[in-house]
Order: C-alpha cells, then structure tokens, then sequence
C-alpha cells in the first residue's frame, strides 16, 4: 500500500484535492491530507512516498491514479523542494507547511514543533522579550512596528489581567499566508501565543479570523483542543469576524471582539497600555507571531541574520492576480520586486506584457516594471511612495484601466469605512464621483456630462443595510440621488480641475483620517494617477517613474 | 436556509442559544453567528430578544447587526454564490466573469431572485489570490472560474 500526500487547503480544494484524494483512497492508497507546498500552477498535487522520498506529480486529476502509481505519469515533477520555485525561499516560518498532517500532534513535535515554547519557559519573560528585540522581528501585517517594543509595552504594564490576541482577520486582496499557515501549521502559530503569553504574562487569547476563511476557522478550532494540554496554562478561543474589512486594523478589531461594531478607536491609549477589555494588550499579526517559534528556537541571531537594513528575517511574499507561477514564496527581505514579479512569478498568467503590480493590498500602491529593483524592505517601499504590507503582490497585465482602478480603491474604501471619521467616511464617496467624473471626461472628451453611475457600486454599498432597503437603494433610489446631486454645472469638471480635486482630496484622507483604511486609499489612488497618467486622460505620462 | 414562517418560534430559539454565548465576554457576534446558522438569517423580531438575553440595548444589537455584511435580515435564496470582486480575482478577468454569472444565473449582484432560488453575493477575497476568479458555491471554494464553472454553478443551483 503506498502512503500518498494530498494537499487540503482552501485553495487546493477549490482545484479539485478533496476528489483527488478520493480517488486514491478508493485505489487503496494511505492519503495523508497536509497543508499546500505553496506553487499553485502544478496543484492539484499528489506526492508518492518512495524509497528516494516524496516524488511529486502535478497538475493531476482523479484519472490519474494508475499512471502516478506506476510513475509514467508525463506530469512527473520528482522531489518538489528541488523545484527552483521552492530551492530558492527560506522557510523559516512556513518549513513545515506542505509537509506534515496539520493536526497531528506527533509530526509537529517531530518536526521541532514546540521547542520555542520549551526555550521560551525555561527563560524569564523578559529574556523571551529580548530575544525578540534582538531578532529585528517588525509587524508582518502592515505596519512594521517592532514587534519586541510592543512586547515590553506590555510586560511593563502593570494589571491584573492581559491578552494575546492575533489578527487573522487578513482581508487584503492579493495575500493568503495567513491562511495557508493557519490551515497547514496551525499549532505553529499557537505555540507563537503561547510564547507570547509566556513573555508578558497573559493567561488568555483569541483569534480572530475573517468569516470568509472557513476551513482556517475549523482547523484553529481543531488544532486548540488537541494542544490544549501543551499550550497549558494559557488558553486560546477563535472568535469569528463577519465581513468587514475594517476589523483588519486593531482597534476595530478588539471593539468587534468586545461584541460591538468594528469601529475604529483614536490612540493613544495604545492597544499594549489598553487594549481588549480595557486590559493591556499584544495584539499580533499570524506571521508576526508564527516567526517567533523560530526566534526561540532557532536564535535571535539566526533569524536576524536574514534580511536588508532595518527589515531583518523573512517575509513570506504572496505572488497573486495575473501571475504564471502564483503561491507563496517566503523568503529573506531584499529581493527586489522586479526579481519576485519576472524570475520567480513568470510573468502574466496570460502571456501579455505586466503592466502593473499592486503591492500590499488594497491600501497598496501600484508600481510600473521601471520600478522593478525597488528591494523588499519597509524604508525602499515607503521612500518610494508606498507600503510592503502583508506582502502581497497582485500582477495585471496590460489590459488594466489603472483609472478604474482608482476608482475601485475608492469604491471599496466607501464600501468598507467604519464611519468613525470624516475623511474615509465622505471622502471616499467623493473621490468615487471625482473619479467617475474623469473617466466621463476621458471616455467621451465631453467634460459637462453627467457621469452614469458604474454598475456594481450600489450594490457594494448596500450590502451593509441589509436587503430590506435594497430595492429602494438600486435603481434611482436615494443613494443615487445622494451622490450626484451636486449640480454638474456648478463645478469645473474638466480633467485638469477633477484630477487637482483628486490629489486635494486624497491629502486630506491621508493625514487626516484616524486609520489606515482612509490614511492608506490615496496611495493606489496616487500611485495609478502617477504612474499611468495616460488612463487618466493626461495625454502623456507627466513625469518618468525610474529615480 | 429557511421561510419567515419559522420566525415564530424565536424566543425558543434565542432561549436556547443565548445561555451559550452570553456568559461570554462579547458575545453578541458569536450569538448572532448562531441565529444565522440555525435560520439563516437574523430577523428584526429577534433583536429585543437578544438584547433582553445579553442584557444589552436593543440599538446596540441593532448597530451590530447592521454594521457587519454577513448578517442578514431577510433569508438568503435557497443557494448562495459568493463572487469575488477585489483587485487580484480583477486582474483574472473577474469583472467579465461577474457579468457573465449574473447574466446566467438572472440575478443582479446583491441580490436575491424573484423565485428564491439563488442569491449573488460580492465578497472581497477569499485568500485563493492566485487561482481565481473565485468564488464560494454555498459553502465550497471554486477557483479558475470560466464560461464552463459558470455553467456546472449554474446547474448547480437550479438556474
């Protein structure tokens, strides 16, 4: 009877593993449901345990069962980690994803599962804290902040209750390594809470994971009963988020645990000072907090080691959108964009010409090819007028409209604001009429026209209210009327004074909205209209993009 | 999924899930999470009653309910087809695939059809960033959506 390995990953099911593994089930083989080795242009993979190890075969189907058994199989891909996609990461946080039954228990600790948490206990807490410090570790969901300070914030404060809590809550289009890990490593991320705990003496966690991301919700639920006993005396619950995107940023996202509205909170007081329950609080991202297991275990030095100026360790990149060789790809910080992109993405799935890279999500900027060598790393991104994030790469292709683009970045920005604050909340209804006004005036060089409105959008917005009030939002209802009243006639809607109202707008969401949801808009928004002024109907590009 | 005929017995059913969650610190989404597993939907009429069991107002259940999309106050279609509408599914083609799916299942986005059938709901990413366009099929991820998926999704649901 042959031993064979099938991934069970959201995204592997979503290609055909789950009747994969059926297939060879009923053939009488032993399948091994793990995590996704992470290279999705050769999944639905099987890989056949033999005596020179596990020979992979993808893309396969449930026809395919006789010829991956006898080895004739042309799609033969022999050892997968010799495959130049995987020889060329550095898995430090993702070894194990792939390669082991999630939820069991003995392949984790075979695998060098729990030694961090080992070496963590055997140290006081502020010695956990330091080796953290030491290791450069900075926020892997966004924001970059060091992850060490945060810690000691938190041990610090002096209360007689704390929380771990994670965010997981990871709704940036363009990344899913917090899925994966979660659903192909789960006890490592517990372990990272659990050290975590240790380090600034909190009993309880949570984590917090988006409602879209069912099987990581049931294997989180899975992987805490059965490490109950080794994560003990610290103890962990999943809480559910239920579709809004704002819940991603931390105060909303402790408001929306407390059982309230996900509305964002102004800091100070910091999270780590005040946080959940009005307690101090470390609030983490998953990669943030699936990194330290390695730190502990492994050595500070070991995981500082890796990496370019002040961004030390790895990143796990997620290469998406319109891209030959899509997955994730963890790898030390940098490797420049063009290199991720061209060698190790393969250009476009669709064969065309890149046109553009958003990087970070949503709130990511857009990038042309001429800024290819920018090196992954916090400082290079920020300097060159946007953000890493949660290391997301979403490749198009040349049949993007960069100014719909935009204006999608508004659309979702409106779609999604909490409502605390006047920037985000108006001023991403504005910049979506702004940015129908230029396209009106760039479609049909008639810059009075009223601008129809874009289908789709009403329907965005009104998910939020429910369907009893749909039917009169739709359809020339008040929305409508809402939004385009303001009288074209009174306002220059030419290009030149719609774009300058564009970048007008775009500086007041950026400084002055209280979160990154409203702060962070302008830069697709920007970046599209700097870098590819011709869809905004610029009749040439303003200024090069290459420094 | 379910009619509003089951509506009727509310109270016995928020009597039985509210114990469950109201000893926990913020409860109320995982509550809610509950009501809309076992109907569906969260109905208007079971606003008070959650608000009496939690002991909490009936405006702060009420900006709960409304402030987050996954809840719904009227019941779904009997199938639910949750397409992706952000920027890497877009990069995919996922705008002519959104098209094409309401066109095929006759249903407008945000919507649900007239015969109960089916409803097409936006959601922005599903983490399959790679594969896409995406989708969830009551409940079941679908990736490389083309004509082809549009149709077995199609037969699928009824449509």
């Amino acid at each position: 009877m042959s031993r064979v390995y099938i991934s069970k990953d959201m995204a592997s099911v979503a290609l055909g593993a789950d009747a994969l593994a059926d297939a060879f089930a009923a053939a009488g083989c032993e399948v091994v449901r793990t995590g996704s080795r992470g290279l999705f242009s050769i999944e639905p993979l099987v890989e056949v345990e033999t005596g020179e190890g596990r020979i992979g075969y993808g893309p396969v189907g449930p026809g395919d069962v006789a010829a991956v058994l006898d080895g004739t199989h042309a799609n033969r891909l022999g050892d997968v980690t010799a495959l130049p996609f995987f020889v060329r990461q550095q898995r430090f946080s993702f070894e194990r994803v792939g390669v082991i039954d999630p939820l069991d228990c003995d392949a984790y600790a075979a695998h060098d599962g729990w030694r961090g948490l080992d070496a963590a206990r055997a140290v006081a807490p502020q010695a956990v804290v330091d080796a953290v410090k030491a290791s450069g570790l900075r926020g892997r969901g966004g924001a970059g902040f060091p992850t060490g300070i945060k810690w000691q914030t938190v041990l610090d404060a002096a209360s007689d209750e704390k929380f771990i809590v994670c965010n997981a809550d990871e709704g940036d289009s363009g990344t899913f390594a917090d899925r994966m890990l979660m659903e192909g490593d789960p006890y490592c991320l517990i372990e990272g809470m659990a050290i975590a705990a240790h380090a600034v003496g909190a009993g309880h966690g949570y984590i917090y994971i988006r409602s879209e991301y069912p099987f990581a919700i049931e294997t989180m639920h899975a992987a805490i009963e059965r490490s109950a006993r080794r994560m003990a005396p610290f103890t962990l619950e999943v809480r559910v988020g239920a579709g809004a995107y704002v819940c991603g940023e931390e105060t909303a996202l402790l408001d929306s645990i407390e059982g309230k509205r996900g509305q964002v909170r102004a800091k100070p007081p910091l999270p780590a000072i005040e946080g959940l329950f009005g307690k101090p609080t470390v609030i983490n991202n998953v990669l943030s907090l699936a990194a330290v297991p390695f730190i502990l275990s492994e050595g500070a030095e070991a995981y500082a080691a890796v990496g370019f100026g002040r961004s030390r360790g790895t990143m796990p990149v997620q290469l998406a959108g319109n891209v030959k060789n899509g997955g994730l790809f963890e790898v030390g910080f940098g490797i420049t964009l063009g290199e991720l992109v061209n060698d190790i993405g393969g250009g476009t799935a669709s064969g065309r010409p890149v046109r553009a890279v958003q990087v970070g999500g949503p709130l990511g900027a857009y990038f042309p090819p001429s800024m290819f060598h920018l090196p992954f790393d916090y400082e290079a991104f920020a300097g060159a007028g946007g953000l890493i994030g949660h290391a997301g790469i979403t490749v198009f292709d040349d049949s993007v409209d960069m100014a719909h683009m935009a204006r999608f970045a508004m659309e979702f920005c409106a779609a999604e604001s909490c409502g605390k604050c006047t920037p985000c909340r108006i001023g991403s209804t504005r910049g979506v009429e702004i940015m129908d006004r230029i396209l009106a005036a760039r479609n049909t060089a008639l810059s009075s026209v009223r601008p129809e409105p874009v289908e789709g959008l009403f329907s965005t917005l009104d998910e939020k209210d429910g369907a009893s009030t749909r039917s009169a939002r739709t359809e020339g209802g008040y929305l409508a009327k809402a939004l385009y009243s303001r009288s074209p006639a009174r306002i220059d809607t030419g290009l030149t004074a719609q774009t300058d109202l564009l970048r007008d707008l775009c500086d007041t969401m950026k400084y002055g909205s209280l979160c990154a949801l409203g702060g962070f808009t302008p830069y697709p928004v920007l970046s599209a209209l700097d870098h590819f002024p011709e869809d905004f109907g610029a009749s040439a590009p303003i200024q090069d993009a290459a420094e | 999924m379910t009619s509003d005929g089951d509506t009727g017995d509310l109270s016995g059913l928020i009597d039985r899930l509210a114990p469950l969650h109201a000893r926990k610190r913020g409860g109320l989404l995982p509550l809610l999470h509950a009501v809309q597993e076992e109907i569906g939907f969260v109905p208007d009429a079971a606003v008070p009653l959650i608000a009496e069991a939690l002991n909490i107002s009936r405006a702060e259940v009420h900006g709960v309910v409304t402030f987050y999309h996954d809840f719904r106050r009227t019941p779904a279609g009997r199938h639910v087809v949750k397409l992706c509408r952000a920027e890497s599914c877009q990069a995919r083609g996922g705008a002519a695939i959104e098209k094409a799916m309401q066109r095929r299942l006759g249903v407008a986005m945000g919507a649900t059809r007239g015969d109960g059938a089916v409803s097409l709901e936006p959601v922005y990413c599903l983490g399959l960033c790679a594969i896409g366009p995406n989708a969830l099929v009551d409940g079941r991820p679908v990736a490389r959506i083309d004509a082809g998926a549009i149709e077995r999704i199609a037969a699928g649901v009824g449509a």
